[in-house]
């Protein structure tokens, strides 16, 4: 059982969440996960670690309502308890020195983003930080991602904070302007697809921190597999990140929404039911 | 097989009274009348649609009837034919006796989990094989397995299931990395020397693949906790959620006053074909479709993981994993559950029971066929599946006829979802975690006689160092591997005294 010692949103739909998990806060780095269950019912969902304290013991974790096991997360309050919470997953980001590093988060792809701004700014590279979301409401840890940024770069679609306009058209602005030397993007699939065209035509060598359908996390089940260089890897042991011009992106969009059907009628039921509870 | 038999010692038992007596009872002529037990099944209609044990289990009466064939040998060859040796025609006799709670503390000597294995050992091919009926008397073996989970059986629904004496606790901890049945044995092992034993497991559960791989309708998952019960009762620690080589190292651990370990891993990387088509959706491997059902609930709306079904769903594959893939489809309500193997029924690695459950089941089989490519509808869900048929060519390395392509033979099967089961190799983590540890080109960790591996006090055993292999093979591995910790640390302890 895991402690929730903290709980609080961010944005409408995005909530923060402390969990005390000692041995995973000492062994976490940077681009590392966990896998969570809720309860006895719950499934195993894996969420980046987002920040981590060694002296207390806890790591953080950011994570958007979009079904039936992030909401009841992000229904959860603090003292309550996560029934199991596995990690640190995953390879941890190459972390060194290589000048100016580009780092483009998506939506709530800011959350796993953080920890990777800081470590590539705690080795001592520029670092340029480009988020994005549709509106101001939906932009998350703007603060934190400035202490830790030599720039940040805010693009919304509609422009009511920072620039209007895609993510893909703030990293442009940056590439023309300057010598970028690596480029990290961390999103929705689709942002990742084409933020990944951007930095191709300007040969910059990237990583996309790749998030897709888990169930063990330990190499055991493939149900994370992606096409990499035409070579099928399995994200939770050999990712998350991976050259992000050598994934097929559109087989791991295929593969997100393989079950899309059959979790968004839970959803909608799971919602329902738990209007019924509160209207009772 | 790697027991000797030790004659001397088997003779001197066989010359107790009370067997001498049972076997002038009955003549051995009348003894070899009697026709093999027949074991109780569920109707094959109705168990293929819900998830109660196939095998019902035998009556008192018919394991009395069974054992009394056994001719208790003067050369009891079934036990070359046991990776544990276990002391067949005494147990047996017991159960002859009548005295089922004697022959259940038989087996227990040998064998920590006898309900287990007298459900899953492939009996037909080790202890049975050996059994003087087959080998002398072209007659059906003395029924080994199925006497061996009645005992097992009967002793836990009488509540009498007892723990070993233990030693004196000593103090030292041992760490076992895995509660798979080779990990569970070396927990029971170092339990009963004395040892403070903590068994660290990555998953949520425990128990191995005998909790999320092997289905409920053939090993009822109450019987695998009883069993994990029994080994907390004798004081042993489990830490779930922990990952070894990643929540923490083995040197981590070591800092925390862990003298030895034990590496029970498992071979959990499922292998793919890598042929077009093979990652659209509805693709899976075997461990996911049966990790999804066994281990997360996903066949029953009550839990929130989803799995993918369907109508027509197929099973590359020929081995026990393929067997209980095909058969849990069906299961969820698949109208054609199909196999689709490469070589012929005889070739298949699968129990034999399994095979025959499974065709009384109506499960369909596509021999002498494999798959070349997938298709997808336009969301990327597979819908079709392209074959081609083989015909069996000269034997390979295995000894096995080679399948070789029949040229222009391809045609194509609807199908709502494909499970993969074409072998796993053993998982990975522990190995990157320690780049020192020496492991075989399969990535399989090397050991020596004493199942130690290249790095002092670090041992392992099971599927990790066999590749994917049997429950009982794991057993016998973590039986070794118990005594070579036990040694290890008593020498340590006398060199540092
Ligand atoms: C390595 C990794 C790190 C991640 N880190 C974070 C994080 O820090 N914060 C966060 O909010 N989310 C993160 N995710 C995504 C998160 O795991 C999913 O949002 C979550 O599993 C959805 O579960 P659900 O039951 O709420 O939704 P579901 O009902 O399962 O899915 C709802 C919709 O979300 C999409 N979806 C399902 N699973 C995923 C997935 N794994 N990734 C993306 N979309 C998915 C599907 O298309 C589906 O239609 C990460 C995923 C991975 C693999
Ligand atoms: C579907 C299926 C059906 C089978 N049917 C039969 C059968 O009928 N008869 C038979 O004899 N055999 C059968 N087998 C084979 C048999 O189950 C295995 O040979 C046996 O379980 C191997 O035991 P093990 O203890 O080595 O590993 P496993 O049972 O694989 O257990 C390994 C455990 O270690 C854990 N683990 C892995 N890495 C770590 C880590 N780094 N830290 C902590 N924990 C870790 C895993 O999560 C797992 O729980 C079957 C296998 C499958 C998959
Ligand atoms: S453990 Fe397996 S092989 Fe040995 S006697 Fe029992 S059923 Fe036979
Ligand atoms: S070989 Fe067969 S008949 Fe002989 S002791 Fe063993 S089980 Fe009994
Ligand atoms: S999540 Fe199962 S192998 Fe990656």
């Amino acid at each position: 059982m895991f402690k929730i010692i903290t709980k609080e949103f961010l944005s409408e739909n995005v909530a923060r969440l402390v969990i005390e998990a000692p041995y995973i806060a000492k062994s976490r780095k940077a681009g590392n996960f966990i896998i969570l269950r809720i309860d006895e019912n719950g499934e195993r969902i894996p969420l980046t670690i987002s920040d981590a304290d060694i002296e207390k013991g806890t790591i953080t974790l950011i994570a958007q309502r979009v079904g039936v096991s992030s909401h009841k997360l992000c229904a959860m309050n603090a003292g309550e308890f996560i029934l199991d919470v596995v990690g640190p997953l995953g390879e941890a980001t190459h972390v060194s020195n290589v000048g100016t590093v580009l780092c483009a988060g998506g939506g709530v792809g800011v959350a796993p983003l953080f920890p990777i701004v800081q470590a590539m700014k705690l080795a001592g590279n520029r670092v340029i930080t480009v988020i994005a979301a549709r509106n101001k409401d939906l932009i998350i840890l703007e603060d934190k991602m400035r202490e830790y940024s030599d720039e940040l770069i805010i693009m919304t679609d509609d422009g009511s904070n920072g620039i209007k306009g895609l993510v893909t058209q703030g990293m442009e602005e940056v590439i023309l302007r300057e010598k970028v030397n690596e480029a990290i993007i961390i999103g929705p699939a689709i942002m990742m697809k084409y933020a990944a065209l951007t930095t191709k035509k300007y040969d910059i060598p990237t990583l996309a921190s790749l998030n897709t359908i888990m169930v063990d996390g330990t190499g055991m089940c493939g149900a994370c597999r992606v096409s990499v260089g035409g070579k099928t890897e399995f994200v939770c042991v050999n990712g998350p990140e991976f050259d992000a011009h050598k994934v097929d992106f559109d087989e791991m969009l295929n593969r997100l929404n393989s079950y899309k059907k059959k979790e968004s009628e839970g959803y909608s039921e799971y919602l329902k039911e738990s209007e019924a509870v509160l209207n009772q | 097989m790697e027991s000797e038999l030790d004659k001397e010692y088997y003779k001197k038992e066989r010359k107790a009274d009370w067997r001498d007596k049972l076997r002038k009872d009955i003549k051995s002529k009348d003894r070899t009348d009697i026709v093999r037990v027949h074991m109780p099944e569920a109707d094959p209609n109705e168990r293929n649609k819900s998830n109660i044990e196939v095998n019902g289990g035998l009556t008192l009466e018919m394991a009395i009837k069974e054992s009394s064939r056994c001719l208790d040998c003067v050369s009891p060859t079934c036990i070359i034919g046991c990776p544990v040796g276990t002391n067949i025609p005494k147990f047996v006799k017991y159960l002859e006796l009548g005295d089922v709670l004697g022959a259940a503390k038989v087996l227990k000597e040998n064998n920590s989990l006898p309900a287990i294995c007298g459900r899953v050992c492939p009996q037909e091919i080790q202890c049975e094989a050996q059994c003087i009926y087959v080998k002398k008397l072209s007659k059906e073996g003395s029924a080994i397995g199925y006497l061996e989970r009645f005992a097992a059986d009967y002793e836990r629904e009488h509540g009498e299931a007892s723990i070993p004496t233990l030693a004196e606790p000593n103090g030292i901890k041992m760490a076992i990395i895995g509660s798979g049945p080779a990990g569970l044995t070396v927990a029971g092992e170092l339990a009963k020397f004395g040892y403070d034993v903590t068994v660290f497991e990555a998953l949520h559960d425990l128990g191995g693949v005998l909790k999320y791989g092997i289905p409920e309708f053939r090993l009822p998952k109450a019987i695998v906790d009883f069993e994990i019960n029994n080994i907390k009762k004798m004081g042993v620690k489990f830490v779930t959620n922990f990952i070894v080589g990643k929540t923490a190292t083995i040197d981590d651990l070591k800092n925390e006053g862990y003298e030895a370990f034990f590496i029970a891993s498992g071979a959990g990387l499922p292998n793919f074909m890598n042929i077009p088509g093979e990652n659209f959706s509805g693709v899976q491997s075997a461990n996911e479709f049966l990790t999804r059902v066994n281990l997360m609930g996903g066949a029953d709306n009550k839990f929130d993981t989803p799995v993918h079904t369907g109508k027509n769903v197929v099973i590359v594959g020929g081995g026990n994993t393929a067997m209980d893939s095909v058969r849990t489809a069906k299961r969820m309500g698949a109208e054609r559950a199909i196999i689709v193997y490469r070589r012929s029924v005889e070739e298949m690695p699968a129990r034999a029971e399994e095979i025959k459950h499974a065709i009384e089941e109506g499960i369909e089989f596509i021999n002498l066929t494999s798959p070349i490519e997938y298709f997808a509808d336009e969301n990327g869900m597979v819908n079709k599946m392209r074959v081609q048929k083989m015909e069996l060519g000269e034997p390979d390395a295995s000894g096995r006829r080679r399948p070789v392509v029949i040229e222009g033979s391809e045609y194509d099967i609807d199908v709502d979802s494909v499970v993969i089961a074409v072998g796993v190799s053993p998982n990975p983590i522990i190995q990157r975690s320690m780049p020192e540890l020496e492991v075989t080109k399969w990535n399989t960790i090397k050991v020596d006689e004493n199942m130690m591996t290249s790095i002092s006090g670090l041992f392992a055993g099971g599927d990790i160092v066999r590749g994917g292999a049997t429950v009982i093979l794991a057993m016998g591995d973590g039986r070794k591997a118990g005594q070579g910790m036990h040694a290890y640390v008593q020498s340590k302890v006398l060199a540092e005294s």
